[in-house]
């Protein structure tokens, strides 16, 4: 198989902090078009596997590969700019801003306009601002979230602040989407509806998706491969069915969930 | 330069050096637990100075009564600005207590001017302190020798409550973790207020000493020493009482021999030390710490 | 009032423009010189706390160099309007140096060359100092101020040193300084408003998010600061023109202080707060003489309080960030809409 079809690959990634190696051997390789998950017990090192991936960290060792191309290093702007997007564990939103001003900030990254052309009233930016402002609109409108595009955003309740999380992401046009904990706090009618999401925006907008969660039902639900991390290394990797059976993974981690989640 | 000139600077520089290291630690001990820059600070060194000069001139106190009246008085002003102008902003945006400390230190200025008037009052120094001493050549002033000796007790004195007692090991508790410390059970608003009084108090005596080596007090003295001593602090390293000392002692000998060596650059003078904050901040040093941690993300 | 970007609100806006010609025309004929030298600073003063607002309120920088700017700002403008024999008679300690002793230009041109000089500064201490966070890049740019201030006074044969420039030509009249407000206000709302502007709140509001999303904070911080110090510099040459007499002391931290003042009061993050602010505090900086004046009420005779005013300006700066941290319009703007929806349904404007 070439590179060609993994649109992330990572290679024997490793990070230490100080005296403390978070993170070793860390290799994963994602199928394009795909939704994968990653998973593992609290302080796994999950994020810190996103923060590496989105150029928030630079590994110690090991690559990270972007179709193909190494990213590794990159700061988080040119992450994004290359096409990853991604939502974080504690909702990030800009809270003093409206919903689509979120969305539309979102949409920054792939504007051609200088930032000196709006005060000088130049037509290209005028324009390209009304285009991006309805593809916004559009991206909230698939989300439900239309009518409430002039609210601030930190007026939103919880499930709709994390839907405009992941609308700002796409709003980046990403080739990949990493989603840390989407379904955090949500009762099991609105998981439903966040799977059912996720699925959507796989086909709509042609993307990769990579989620970090707890809720099993999602994870299986959703995920056609799955990778498990504990203390910073990767246990198992494979299919729901594979990994729901590991008895590696029962013990370090699911063990706990499955009669949690009874 | 002869021998006996650069003796003289050098005495010159630790005098200075111990002004600013003893209000720089007033600073770096309510940084290191607040994270606030005091721009007030330097007003409590004006007011210190003050204080003194109407205990004696109006109350007609002896120096020794007024000196320890006016180090009380001071630390109980510190003590009045946190309760009134930093405490209820502790659950703020960290820049609305810089603003508040900016506006205090306004007000304290300018309060002063209008209570005290601009005209620079003379100060009182006991003869002995200010005959001049001549040790083979070399003319020192008593109080060049006093100062430094004086400030190195306050520092021990200092360091021995914030190492050996219980509000001191509360102090240092609160600036690992302030949450922490208060579920331990410690009144975290009483230790912040003895941080602001010892503070002031050294503050105050930094005061009362620069006018004795400056002998013209004015409202707004504390300003130019009180940038510079938090630049000092900066220097040492925020947070560390002893990094406090020793960023003023530099700062002192920076100042003094940059002068002496180069008289031309006389005029530039106030300008190093922010020179020097410049290069310090620019320059990821130990000397700056803390406040280079990275979110989490 | 502010635009809106659809063409429909350009009419109420010129009529606006047009309102305001005609009662400036008015002040400048019927008001006497003090109240038209509050007019004048109220102008010069928006100019200001829309270029610190940009910095602060907009993008979070809490810069507090804002003076250095000015003095920039203000030097080189009046250097490039003051006449040849002014400059020889002022210049007394040491003679003006070439080029600077015969170089001369019309004023929009004099200003405008004042605000490029402040933004190239601006542009060189940005570079180092805005890696800084909250209260460090704050004394960092204090600092620059400051030296920027010891520097100017030192740099005798080309600022005079502490003597300053005097006869400084008195060009800045109530048209120039109101044509620069508003021009400065035109290009802030197309700024803000704009995606780009958006952008600056974004960094702002968080920045890590704001890197995620591909923006590269770092550049636009450099960009909102050099913006901010060019509008700086251009009130600071307005200002120079203004009172004639400019010297290094003028640029101290009282100065930054005055302006932060009005954009805490106006609300940090509206750019009409910054204009109502700089219209209240201006206003109110004068009103407060009075308290250092004598009063006469019937019998009792109240000698003036020298030096009152600014404990009572210190005092409310306290009091609002105590009490109303977000001043007048906290991040509220007044705009076509918010009017026009007040008047149609009575309702709270947005």
């Amino acid at each position: 198989m070439t590179d060609r079809t993994y649109v992330l690959e990572t290679r024997d990634v490793m990070i230490r902090f100080g005296g403390l190696t978070a993170v070793n051997n860390f290799n994963i390789a994602v199928p394009e078009g795909s939704i994968v998950g990653l998973i593992g017990p609290n302080g796994a090192g999950k994020t810190t596997c996103f923060n590496i991936i989105t150029g928030f960290y630079k590994p110690t060792q090991g690559e990270v590969l972007l179709e193909g191309r190494p990213i590794t290093g990159l700061p988080p702007h040119k992450v994004c700019a290359a096409g990853i997007a991604r939502t974080f564990q504690n909702i990030r939103l800009f809270y003093n801003e409206t919903v689509l001003q979120n969305v539309m900030i979102g949409g920054f990254v792939r504007q051609k306009s200088a930032w000196w052309m709006p005060p000088l009233l130049v037509p290209s930016c005028t324009r390209e601002e009304a285009v991006l402002r309805e593809k916004a609109m559009k991206l909230l409108e698939s989300v439900g979230l239309a009518d409430l595009a002039n609210e601030t955003s930190s007026s939103l309740p919880y499930g709709a602040q994390r839907r405009l999380e992941i609308v700002r992401a796409l709003a980046t046009e990403p080739k990949f989407l990493l989603l840390d904990e989407p379904a955090a706090g949500m009762n099991p009618q609105e998981s439903q509806e966040l799977m059912a999401f996720i699925k959507k925006i796989r086909t709509d907008f042609n993307i990769t998706i990579l989620l970090i969660e707890h809720d099993m039902k999602v994870v299986m639900g959703v995920c056609e491969h799955i990778w498990v991390l504990d203390y910073g290394v990767l246990i198992a990797e494979g299919n729901p069915e594979q990994i729901r059976s590991n008895p590696k993974v029962i013990e370090a981690y699911l063990g706990e969930e499955a009669t949690q989640n009874a | 330069m002869s021998l006996e000139m650069f003796v003289q600077h050098i005495f010159n520089a630790l005098t200075l050096g111990s002004l600013y290291g003893l209000i720089a630690i007033g600073y770096t001990m309510v940084y290191g637990i607040l994270r606030l820059i005091n721009f007030a600070h330097g007003d409590i060194f004006m007011l210190g100075a003050y204080f003194v000069f109407y205990a004696v001139v109006l109350i007609k106190l002896p120096w020794a009564v007024a000196v320890v009246l006016a180090v009380v008085l001071s630390a109980v002003c510190g003590v009045f600005v946190d309760r009134i102008a930093y405490r209820p902003l502790r659950d703020a945006p960290r820049i609305s207590a810089l603003i508040s400390a900016i506006g205090v230190s306004f007000f304290i200025e300018n309060l002063a001017l209008v209570v005290f008037t601009g005209l620079p009052k003379p100060v009182y120094r006991p003869d002995w302190l200010v005959e001049v001493i001549t040790v083979k050549n070399i003319r020192i002033l008593p109080l060049a020798l006093i100062v430094p000796v004086i400030a190195f007790f306050l520092v021990m004195g200092l360091l021995w409550v914030i190492y050996k007692t219980k509000p001191g090991l509360a102090m240092r508790s609160i600036s690992k973790d302030i949450e922490t410390t208060r579920l331990m059970g410690v009144s975290v608003d009483k230790i912040i207020a003895l941080t602001f009084a010892l503070g002031s108090a050294l503050a105050a005596a930094s005061g009362i000493m620069w006018a004795l080596r400056y002998p013209q007090i004015q409202p707004f003295m504390g300003v130019f020493p009180g940038f510079k001593a938090f630049i000092a602090a900066v220097l040492g390293g925020i947070g560390s009482i002893e990094g406090a000392m020793i960023g003023g002692m530099l700062l002192g000998l920076i100042e003094i021999m940059a002068v002496a060596f180069f008289p031309a650059l006389s005029g530039y003078r106030d300008a190093f030390a922010f020179v020097l904050l410049i290069v310090i901040l620019l320059m990821k040093p130990t000397g700056l710490m803390g406040e280079k941690l990275e979110e989490k993300v | 009032m502010k635009t809106n970007d659809k063409p429909r609100y350009l009419l109420p806006s010129l009529a606006a423009i047009a309102i305001l010609a005609l009662f400036l025309w008015w002040a400048n004929e019927n008001l006497d010189n003090y109240k038209l030298q509050i007019l004048n600073l109220i102008a010069i003063n928006s100019i200001l706390a829309l270029s610190l607002n940009l910095i602060y309120g907009f993008t979070g920088m809490f810069s507090l160099g804002h003076a250095g700017f000015m003095a920039i700002g203000a030097y080189v403008s009046s250097l490039l309007i003051l006449p040849p024999i002014q400059k020889e008679m002022i210049y007394i300690i040491q003679p003006l140096i070439w080029p600077f002793s015969v170089m001369q230009a019309p004023f929009f041109i004099a200003v405008l060359a004042g605000g490029v000089a402040a933004a190239l500064l601006g542009l060189i201490i940005a570079m180092p100092v805005l890696r800084l966070g909250g209260d460090y890049l704050g004394i960092a740019t204090l600092g620059f101020a400051e030296i920027i201030r010891v520097v100017f006074t030192n740099l005798t044969p080309i600022t005079n040193g502490a003597l300053g420039l005097k006869g400084i030509p008195d060009y800045a009249n109530i048209w120039w300084n109101y044509g620069w407000c508003l021009l400065t206000l035109f290009f802030m709302i197309r700024l803000v408003n704009s995606n780009f502007g958006n952008v600056l709140k974004a960094i702002r509001d968080d920045e890590v998010a704001a890197r995620a999303m591909g923006i590269n904070t770092f550049k636009y911080r450099v960009v909102s600061f050099s913006i901010g110090a060019f509008f700086a510099g251009i009130g600071g040459a307005l200002m120079a023109s203004l009172v004639t007499t400019i010297d290094p002391k003028m640029f101290g931290f009282l100065l930054t202080f005055n302006v932060l003042m009005i954009v805490v009061a106006g609300g940090l993050g509206s750019l009409t707060g910054s204009i109502l602010g700089s219209a209240v505090i201006t206003i109110l900086l004068e009103w407060l003489r009075f308290v250092e004046n004598p009063i006469d009420i019937g019998a009792f005779h109240l000698d003036g309080i020298p030096g009152m005013r600014m404990v009572i300006f210190s005092l409310l700066l306290i009091m609002i960030i105590l009490f109303r941290r977000e001043g007048i319009m906290g991040m509220r703007e007044l705009s076509w809409d918010s009017v026009l929806r007040r008047f149609s349904r009575g309702g709270e404007a947005r």
